[in-house]
């Protein structure tokens, strides 16, 4: 007999929503709000939809004991889905084919913009046709570990589950994945696995996959089913009676505020990684969203774990405004060192092999240049501290061709990684094939997120949250080629199954923009734009976000301590301070004004970096992408405490600058036990 | 270094527009186009002045957000790179540079260089899919593709939906961008059953959309960011006439 995961705790979603806990005790809270870092330990939280029992069968016994909407019901219903990435327009296409009614928004001009369609690599399934041992049980093994434990095992079990049936769905889209001769697929193998599971198409995996989405979400646009909004923006989220019911949003191009309504909600907003400024996500991609959804109730879930990318093109400058990733397969062929002297301002070719510090190889012999994610990034960042990095700032380590010129030939190193030379050379104006190529480590994917029950519903009823706007799957460390996997995952195949238990109450009564809940949200959100707009101070946007990025990646980047998070803490008070008093935004609030957007987002990360923080700090164990300095092995690794830290961390919101209030959720291995991860 | 720019102002739909003198200084060559554009931006803020609206978003080339026109090219000097992915080295002091937005009847300016596209997704909307409703799926290995083919289609698949191609048409056709998505999806098995209504459809919503005849002049594919090639249209031409032929 299995153990019931959840059964001894029956803390619950409903009860989440209309629990007052939190918000009554901080009224008398002894201490104070001036305090760095403190937080409040408020009732454990619990997932209660996934079912107890064989793990293989949960999914399917979900399914079967959620409750349908027949077709006549699901016409009368509306679903606001906010983003168009893979998980927002999978979602809303197929939730349009089910047969309700979809009402889509995105801040670019086109759905198919989204930043989804910058991913590169490939896409995971369990598909097994290489016969190499991979079946569906390895890929929800290998998330397990490799999110360090602290991920859901019902939860990465489905995702495994699922993603089958995604490059079914997609081939059936036309999706132009690579193929062999005899006319079959392609797969490779990604990130330190040790299958051929990664899916791709060249270089733009996600481009092909997103526009197979977007293609999907025209046709039911062009049906009628789906009521598309490009170029508006949501900027509160209206609770009704308990339930989410809908959206202020503002119209990018007029200017104009309007309320919008629905049976439920669900935010594809994507994730957070701007909040560091520079990153390698598009300019546009914020927290709003999500943020403002946490403010009214819905809890944030491991806001500190980051994923930072080892194969970055380094910084150029102070005008740098994003960071362009190099595809991780570099790391296949390249060699990556540094200069076994500090200060050495040599060029690469004058120094000799013997004062080459090729120190991946040197430290982890047996995984060499291909180590994780996390463990590349923190080697290149030690080297960097010591004075041994190179280019501009001493920020960067080499990566070099030079061995695999010689061992294949030029043409075949061309062949494999043409574009990517070209890429770098167009931003560098340096030629990778004669001097190595230069990279750094940058953030690059949020792990945490809105949390989410099995069902991928929030604690507020009624609002949804997929994709990478959730916790939900990877733990403390996401796999490469494994954001594609879940975004289509949550958007064609496990919320248009979840969400009709909650739609099966519905239609709920009509609302309307006179409804004093919809006249406050409204309100909120005009007077904020207000405020935003009539401070007239003497800074940029641009220059606090920036500042910001310098803290976070500081303090709260790759490795954190106590005293660093708690410095960081009180320069993020001060720098929203300075804020709301000294920022300018020039134009009006009435048509485009691109100033005033970021204004509205860069407030929010400003909110949300504080959280980082407090989780990161109150979070004194090592795991995945969180490095906390304190707690490493003898040999410097990542030192996990089960015994304290197996948890989610949900965070209540009390107020910008409040303690927040911590809700665990105890996660518990039946499958998979956790052990120490080891790369030597 | 130090450079003029020349740029197309232009407050509203309505506003007639016309070209603004700026000075920059200062230009490293290590900054992209845009990254230029943001000191600028950032130098009006502080003077009170509305900054100069354009589009972007990844910076990587790959979104089709930016779109500029670079001293008369849309994208600017540099084959195959997208505005956002042109860095400065490619411009020498004391240069003076031209920016304008897209111009074409099916992409009016909404402000400064932002224009409205949503044209493109019209004719998408039209046909630009296979109809594979969720769940609806086979294997994926129940229809192999010869290699050839799926490479075809995924070169095809490649375009970015900028509209240079449009801006750079002296008729404003959208032929190139229509073109490629009925030779990707019609280079596959997948998108054989819809093929003929496809390319009707689309041609149509084309049409309607207000963009301008094809006569072959070869402006778009110069200027594709992607290099979609013209093989695309005859492909195109070949599909319509089979299906024109067809339905009447
Ligand atoms: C350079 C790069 C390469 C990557 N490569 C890979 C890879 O090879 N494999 C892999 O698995 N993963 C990869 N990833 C990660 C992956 O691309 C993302 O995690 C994933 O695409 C996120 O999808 P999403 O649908 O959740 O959100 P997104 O694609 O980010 O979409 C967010 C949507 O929300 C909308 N939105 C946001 N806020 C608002 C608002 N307030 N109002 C209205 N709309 C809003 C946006 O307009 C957009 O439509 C990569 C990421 C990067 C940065
Ligand atoms: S900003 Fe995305 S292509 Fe230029």
């Amino acid at each position: 007999m299995l153990d019931n995961q959840t059964g001894d705790n029956q803390m619950g979603n409903d009860q989440m929503g209309n629990d007052q806990m939190g918000n009554d005790q901080m009224g008398n809270d002894p201490m104070g709000n001036d305090q760095i870092g403190n937080y409040i330990v408020g009732e454990p939280i619990a997932e209660t939809k996934a079912p107890d029992g064989p793990i293989e069968t949960r999914w399917e016994r979900r399914r079967f004991s959620g409750k349908l909407v027949n077709p006549a019901n699901k016409r009368k219903m509306t679903v606001i889905v906010v983003g168009t990435g893979l998980a927002g327009a999978s979602a809303g296409a197929t939730l349009a084919e089910l047969g309700y009614h979809v009402k889509s928004y995105c801040y670019q001009d086109s759905p198919r913009r989204a930043h989804s369609i910058a991913a590169q690599g490939g896409i995971n399934a369990a598909k097994n046709y290489r016969n190499d041992g991979d079946s569906v049980y390895r890929l929800f093994y290998d998330t397990v570990k490799g999110g360090d434990f602290r991920s859901r095992e019902s939860n990465v079990y489905r995702l495994a589950e699922v993603s089958v049936n995604i490059i079914d769905q997609a081939v059936a889209q036309g999706v132009p994945f690579a193929r062999e001769y005899g006319g079959l697929l392609d797969t490779r193998s990604f990130g330190g696995t040790q299958v051929s599971r990664t899916f791709y198409a060249r270089g733009q995996t996600g481009q092909q996959l997103l526009l197979g989405a977007y293609q999907a979400l025209e046709r039911q646009i062009a049906a009628g089913n789906v009521e598309m909004n490009a170029r508006h923006e949501m900027l509160e989220l209206i609770i009704v009676d308990g339930r989410a019911r809908g959206i202020v949003v503002r119209d990018l191009v007029t200017g104009e505020i309007t309320t919008e309504f629905a049976d439920a909600v669900v935010l594809a907003s994507g994730g957070y990684g701007n909040v560091f400024f520079l990153s390698t996500n598009a300019k546009g991609c914020n927290v709003t969203a999500s943020w403002r959804a946490h403010r009214k109730g819905a809890l944030f879930a491991n806001p500190c774990y980051t994923q930072i990318h080892p194969t970055c093109i380094p910084q150029s400058g102070d005008h740098q405004s994003k960071l362009t990733l190099m595809s991780e397969s570099l790391r296949n062929d390249g060699r990556v060192w540094v200069p076994k002297k500090a200060g050495d301002k040599r060029a690469p070719g004058d120094i000799p092999e013997d004062e080459r510090d090729y120190y991946l190889e040197r430290i982890y012999p047996s995984f060499g240049n291909l180590v994780p994610r996390d463990i590349a990034s923190r080697a290149a960042k030690n080297v960097c501290d010591e004075g041994r990095g190179v280019g501009p700032g001493g920020l960067g380590v080499y990566l070099d061709f030079a061995d695999a010129i010689k061992r294949l030939g030029r043409p075949a190193v061309e062949a494999k990684y043409g574009n990517l030379f070209d890429m770098y050379q167009r931003i560098t104006g340096e030629d990778p094939y004669e001097v190595p190529m230069r990279i750094y480590p940058a953030v690059h994917y949020t792990m945490g997120g809105l949390w989410v029950d099995y069902d991928l519903q929030s604690t507020i009823p009624g609002l949804f949250v997929i994709g990478e706007a959730n916790f939900s799957d990877h733990g403390a460390n996401r796999l490469g080629a494994s954001a594609l996997m879940q975004g289509l995952a949550d958007g064609y195949f496990v919320l248009p199954n979840t969400i009709n238990e909650y739609l099966a109450a519905g239609p709920f009564p009509k609302v309307d923009g006179q409804h004093p809940a919809a006249v406050e949200a409204r309100t909120q959100v005009e007077d904020r734009l207000q405020r935003l707009l009539s401070i007239n101070g003497d800074r940029t946007v641009d220059s606090f976000h920036r500042e910001l990025g310098h803290i976070m990646w500081e303090y709260c980047g790759m490795e954190r301590t106590d005293a660093g998070l708690r410095k960081a803490i009180e320069l993020i008070r001060g720098l929203r301070e300075e804020y709301w008093r000294r920022v300018k935004v020039s134009g009006a609030g009435e048509g485009l004004n691109q100033a005033l957007e970021r204004a509205g987002r860069v407030a929010d990360f400003l909110e949300l970096a504080e959280l980082m923080c407090i989780d990161a700090l109150h979070r004194t164990e090592s795991c995945g992408g969180h490095f906390r300095a304190e707690s490493q092995t003898p040999d410097g690794e990542a030192q996990r405490d089960d015994e304290n830290f197996s948890y989610v961390a949900a965070w209540e919101f009390t107020g910008a600058g409040q303690p927040p209030v911590l809700h665990k959720e105890d996660l518990n291995f039946e499958y998979v036990h956790p052990t120490q991860r080891s790369y030597k | 270094m130090n450079l003029t720019l020349r740029i197309w102002r232009q407050r509203s739909p309505q506003d007639k527009g016309r070209m603004v003198t700026y000075q920059v200084s200062d230009v490293s060559p290590d900054m992209s186009f845009l990254e230029m554009l943001d000191v600028l931006n950032e130098r009006l803020i502080l003077e009170g002045e509305e900054p100069v609206a354009f589009d972007h978003d990844c910076r990587e080339g790959i979104c089709g957000m930016c779109s500029m026109v670079i001293n008369g090219r849309p994208h600017g000097p540099q084959k195959l790179t997208t505005t956002c992915q042109l860095h400065m080295r490619h411009f020498k002091d004391g240069d003076t540079i031209d920016i304008e937005p897209w111009r074409a009847r099916a992409f009016p300016v909404i402000k400064d260089l932002v224009v409205n596209r949503s044209a493109f997704d019209k004719i998408i909307q039209a046909g630009g899919y296979i109809s594979a409703p969720t769940g609806s799926a086979p294997d994926a290995h129940s229809t192999p593709v010869p290699k050839p083919d799926a490479d075809a289609a995924f070169e095809a698949a490649e375009c970015i939906a900028c509209g240079a191609c449009v801006a750079a048409c002296p008729n404003g056709s959208g032929m190139l961008f229509t073109a490629a998505k009925i030779t990707h999806l019609g280079l596959l098995p997948q998108g054989q059953p819809e093929r003929e209504t496809r390319v009707l459809d689309m041609v149509a919503a084309h049409d309607d959309a207000g963009f301008g005849g094809c006569t072959n002049i070869g402006e778009c594919t110069a200027s594709c960011p992607k290099g979609i090639p013209l093989t695309t249209i005859g492909r195109l031409n070949g599909d319509f006439i089979k299906a024109a032929r067809k339905r009447s």
